[in-house]
């Protein structure tokens, strides 16, 4: 039941943006690091610090989909609008497509975001409830320095693209809007600047099953028609894993496992990962879950536990666990294995460090995405 | 909560220095020099420039607001330039009056106000809901001084049932509530105070218990069997910190507002005395008479805030 | 590099979603829709509009002049010859002093709102969208003046500046600027915070754009419900002042003052002196029902 042709059927080759060449990742981030100030007391002075980003370093492939996951609190949203510049960072370098960003050299912060778009998780405040949303769409290119018409035009070509009619949705405000339209609407958006790597910000999670998957659906025929890069945010493992090429798991602010995506679902090395793994519902009943596989909160992150943060609620945990912290490690190619455990290094000193990954190997065998995937 | 209560107090500090700056700067917002009106007018230059130094005027305006600022810490609020008297023993006399009045005004109101509002609260949109806010549309549009004007025509000039103003014969000095002869004198004032606060607090108390009444514990009260009224003593002791949280800021308004009654009733309080303030230029008393009643109204909004956190166990003991 | 393809079944492209057929309207065509059958507020806004063009009019409604004295004709009751409310303590027609004292009184209820919502309104949403230090300056500035109740800051400022026009005016302004200051920072902190004005600032837009075309469009309408509600109050204040003689200075015809010179007449013609006092109060009640219609109608809580 193939329908017209759809806009977006035709893939233009390339992107005429593009600086680095194949083999330069988009985006490098290196140590990118946020506190919170907490005050209290009857001066209101600083008493401590919410560590939200610990000291993040990792890079996103040309033309991938990286997923991120992590408990909610783990500081994933924080480390988007860090990587958005929406909020100051403490530390950090971010290199895109070669090129520093707001450094003495290298691209501005307007550059970057011509480069770098968001798009926000559907909710009531998404969208400026005042304006319609062809000018929402238009607001960008209007920024950035187009013409009236032209932002227009821009805006009524990407609402087409994104299945919504521009002469019927055009002039709409959002409150005459379905959740999914809305979250289109934000898709379309963030692409009016014509940007080349987008982040999703729990996009998808706040929709409807049924709808969440013909957005999802969109968004990969939007990176191969817009030649994009994703960074997929998100608390749903089952959707990480049928969207993402690599998968980034985030715990208390830190990096704990980074790695192509069958390679963290089919064998996890962190027993975080392994634990956030085995939570996910399976649909077959003789596979359910009896009991929670991660027990507790996550501890306080303005006092995180000495050396590996997961210590706490690991059950292997030694006393090399609370010693120091297991490094996550760098590698040569960015499609290596990666996990912060001393249970995964040689040599760490912890008891079971030496063996095979197997062990680690999730009790369950995971969910089938909901839609085959197909590696090119 | 004494950590609450502790930091509470020292965020009240700025705050009051801010009052004493306001209040230091109404002289010098006033017209006039206010060396001219203490000497004859054919005063010399030197004599000009030894008062204005005896006075410490030639000196910075900062050093000035300290030098002041530390007077009136000590309770010295200058001379009235009428009677030369202490200002701040003539307002705290004058305030004691207006306390009097101001606080059984905001009784009176309270009460009706909490059976208004809830009558009104109970059911949204009946007569009775109607009625009260038409009470409370009339109470908020109302000019207080011309209220008076009214009830002094009806009460005292048709029906000779009440005096018209005064604090009677015998005046502050042993005026007494239980007393008839005397008591009567304050119901005009009261009454007239009372109306504003009325309508205030009952918007509030039917807006804050109409939410409570459509929260869902109040369901599952019903649910359980558990009487109307018995639902309603529930639901108004979860209305009450807010209910409680506008009394008083109407107690410290009545403080500021009772000028406009004192006036219209000769009441002897602090209104009263800031309209002769008023009348006679007489900017030592007003200043004094401002900083004594905006201190107060201070006081009373950090003590309702510290009240509140003993009656609502919402804010935080952090 | 590894790429999205996607299996059966879901190869339709993006689906375009059913469109119900409505007509699309902006949010001053919905308030407009609803106060269009909200007759009580259409009673009392053109109940104010008669009042305004009556104040304006005044010189060609007025049957007599507002400053004509008579000895003969003091204080006479409502009805009496061409006198149709009577007359004052010095004998002027009360008709036309309440026609000609509408204009100070009105002007005095109006125009310190109109000030005090583009200044406080303006450091309202400065505070709001910068946070940190410049919202700590200006809102504990704010602060200090909320430490007044508002009757007794006007009686101080008004108090040391004394009487007259302009005095009376920079008074109430002051009085007005604190309130309307919290309720467009609080407006404009929340909006602040939401999503599409991170959107916009994502797409590099300067301060200035995002404060007019996303802040300011949206904390608009509660300052403007909450400067509706206050010019009521604003004409109480104004007229309190006059009654206390910081307003206008007699001869000028104005509600306050009118009351305050009619009150030694009491006994002789009562209902004569309480018609100011009815003038400031249809004009007050008629603001405050009519900023009741317009909350409801832009469905601001509070």
């Amino acid at each position: 039941m193939r329908k017209a042709k759809s806009p977006l059927q035709t893939v233009p080759p390339g992107h005429p943006n593009d600086r680095g060449g194949k083999a330069q990742p988009m985006l490098i981030v290196e140590d990118l690091r946020k506190y919170f100030p907490i005050h209290a007391g009857p001066l209101n002075r600083k008493v401590a610090e919410v560590k939200a980003v610990d000291g993040i370093s990792f890079s996103v492939v040309k033309g991938e989909t990286l997923g991120v996951v992590g408990e909610s609190g783990c500081g994933k949203s924080t480390m988007a609008r860090l990587l958005m510049h929406l909020m100051p960072k403490d530390t950090g370098h971010l290199i895109f497509d070669g090129d520093a960003v707001a450094e003495p050299t290298g691209i501005s912060l307007r550059e970057l975001r011509r480069n770098l778009q968001m798009v926000f998780q559907d909710s009531y405040s998404s969208l400026n409830p005042r304006l319609p949303i062809e000018e929402s769409i238009a607001y960008g290119p209007c920024v950035h320095g187009a013409k009236r018409a032209e932002a227009k035009a821009i805006a009524r070509d990407l609402l087409e693209k994104v299945g919504l009619r521009p002469e019927l949705f055009g002039a709409r405000y959002p409150h005459e809007l379905s959740g999914g339209q809305k979250q289109r609407v934000n898709i379309a958006r963030a692409l009016a600047l014509n940007p080349r790597m987008l982040i999703l910000d729990e996009a998808v999670s706040a929709l409807d099953k049924s709808v969440e998957a013909q957005v999802l659906q969109l968004l990969g025929y939007l990176k191969r028609h817009f030649n994009l890069t994703y960074m997929f945010i998100s608390h749903d493992l089952h959707v990480v894993q049928y969207i993402s090429d690599r998968v980034l798991v985030m715990y208390l602010g830190q990096i704990v496992e980074i790695g192509p995506v069958d390679e963290i679902y089919n064998s996890p090395r962190h027993p975080y990962t392994r634990a956030l793994l085995n939570s996910r519902l399976s649909m077959d009943p003789d596979e359910r879950v009896e009991t929670a596989p991660l027990v507790g909160d996550p501890p306080n992150p303005i006092d995180p536990p000495s050396g590996c943060r997961f210590r706490t609620r690991c059950p292997f945990a030694e006393e090399v666990c609370a010693a120091n912290a297991p490094p996550l490690g760098r590698s040569s190619s960015p499609l290596d294995h990666l996990a912060a455990c001393h249970m995964a290094h040689e040599g760490s000193g912890h008891s079971r460090a030496n063996q095979s990954p197997a062990i680690l190997r999730p009790s369950i065998p995971p969910v089938a995405a909901p839609v085959q995937r197909i590696h090119a | 909560m004494w950590f609450y209560a502790a930091r509470r107090i020292v965020l009240t500090i700025p705050i009051a220095l801010g009052v004493t700056i306001i209040c230091f700067a109404l002289v010098y917002i006033a017209p006039g020099d206010p060396i001219a009106s203490l000497l004859p007018p054919n005063a010399t230059a030197s004599d000009i420039a030894l008062l204005k130094h005896s006075y410490g005027l030639d000196r910075p305006i900062p050093i000035q607001y300290l030098i002041w600022l530390g007077h009136a810490l000590t309770g010295n609020l200058g001379r009235s330039i009428q009677n030369s008297q202490p200002v701040a023993g003539e307002v705290l006399r004058a305030l004691s009056n207006t306390l009097l009045i101001a606080i059984l005004a905001v009784l009176v109101a309270f009460s009706i106000a909490l059976v208004l509002g809830m009558l009104a609260a109970y059911r949204v949109g009946s007569w009775v809901d109607r009625l009260a806010t038409g009470i409370s549309v009339l109470g908020i549009s109302v000019p207080s001084f011309w209220l008076g004007v009214v009830l002094v025509i009806l009460f005292a000039v048709k029906l000779h049932w009440l005096p018209a103003t005064g604090m009677g014969t015998s005046g502050s000095e042993s005026f007494s509530l239980f007393e008839w002869k005397q008591a009567k004198f304050a119901i005009l004032p009261v009454v007239t105070m009372a109306l504003t606060p009325l309508s205030i607090i009952m918007r509030t108390t039917r807006s804050s218990l109409a939410e409570v009444l459509g929260q869902d514990f109040v369901q599952t009260l019903r649910a359980k069997g558990l009487g109307e009224i018995a639902i309603m003593r529930h639901a108004i002791w979860n209305a009450m910190p807010q209910i409680l949280a506008m009394l008083g800021l109407q107690l410290g308004y009545l403080l500021g507002g009772s000028i406009l009654i004192e006036t219209i009733f000769t009441w002897p309080g602090t209104g009263y005395l800031l309209n002769k303030a008023i009348l006679t230029r007489d900017i030592p008393l007003l200043q004094g008479a401002i900083l004594i009643l905006a201190m107060a109204f201070v006081a009373i909004n950090l003590v309702v805030d510290l009240l509140q956190t003993v009656v609502d166990p919402r804010i935080k003991r952090a | 590099m590894t790429d999205m393809t996607v299996g059966s079944g879901f190869d339709a492209g993006p689906v375009p979603e059913r469109a119900p057929e409505q007509r699309v309207r902006g949010y001053w065509q919905t308030v407009w829709q609803k106060l269009r059958y909200d007759y009580v507020t259409l009673f009392f806004m053109a109940l104010i509009a008669l009042i305004i063009l009556s104040a304006v009019f005044a010189p060609l409604l007025a049957p007599i002049d507002p400053y004509k004295s008579s000895m003969v004709y003091r204080l006479k009751p409502i009805g009496y010859k061409q006198f149709i409310l009577g007359t004052d303590e010095q004998g002027r027609d009360m008709l036309s002093r309440l026609l000609y004292g509408g204009r100070v009184s009105l002007t005095m209820g109006i125009v310190p709102v109109v000030l005090a919502t583009s200044i406080g309104g303006l450091l309202g949403v400065l505070a709001g969208y910068l946070g940190g230090r410049p919202n700590t300056i200006i809102m504990r500035t704010m602060d200090v003046f909320f430490a007044f109740p508002s009757v007794l800051l006007a009686v101080a400022i008004s108090g040391s500046l004394g009487n007259g026009i302009p005095n009376q005016l920079l008074t109430l302004t002051v009085v007005m600027i604190p309130p309307l200051c919290r309720v467009a920072e609080t407006a404009t902190s929340q909006i602040r915070g939401m999503d599409f004005v991170d959107a916009a600032r994502a797409s590099g837009a300067s301060m200035p754009s995002i404060l007019f075309r996303h802040v300011l469009i949206n904390a608009i309408s509660p300052v403007l419900v909450y400067a509706s509600t206050l010019v009521s109050a604003c004409i109480l204040l104004a007229s309190g002042l006059s009654f206390l003689g910081l307003g206008v200075p007699p001869p000028t015809p104005d509600w306050g003052l009118m009351l305050s010179t009619l009150r030694q007449a009491i006994y002789v013609q009562p209902l004569v002196c309480a018609l100011p006092g009815v003038a400031i109060l249809i004009t007050s009640v008629a603001f405050n029902l009519v900023s009741d219609g317009l909350r409801q109608a832009m469905d601001v809580k509070g």
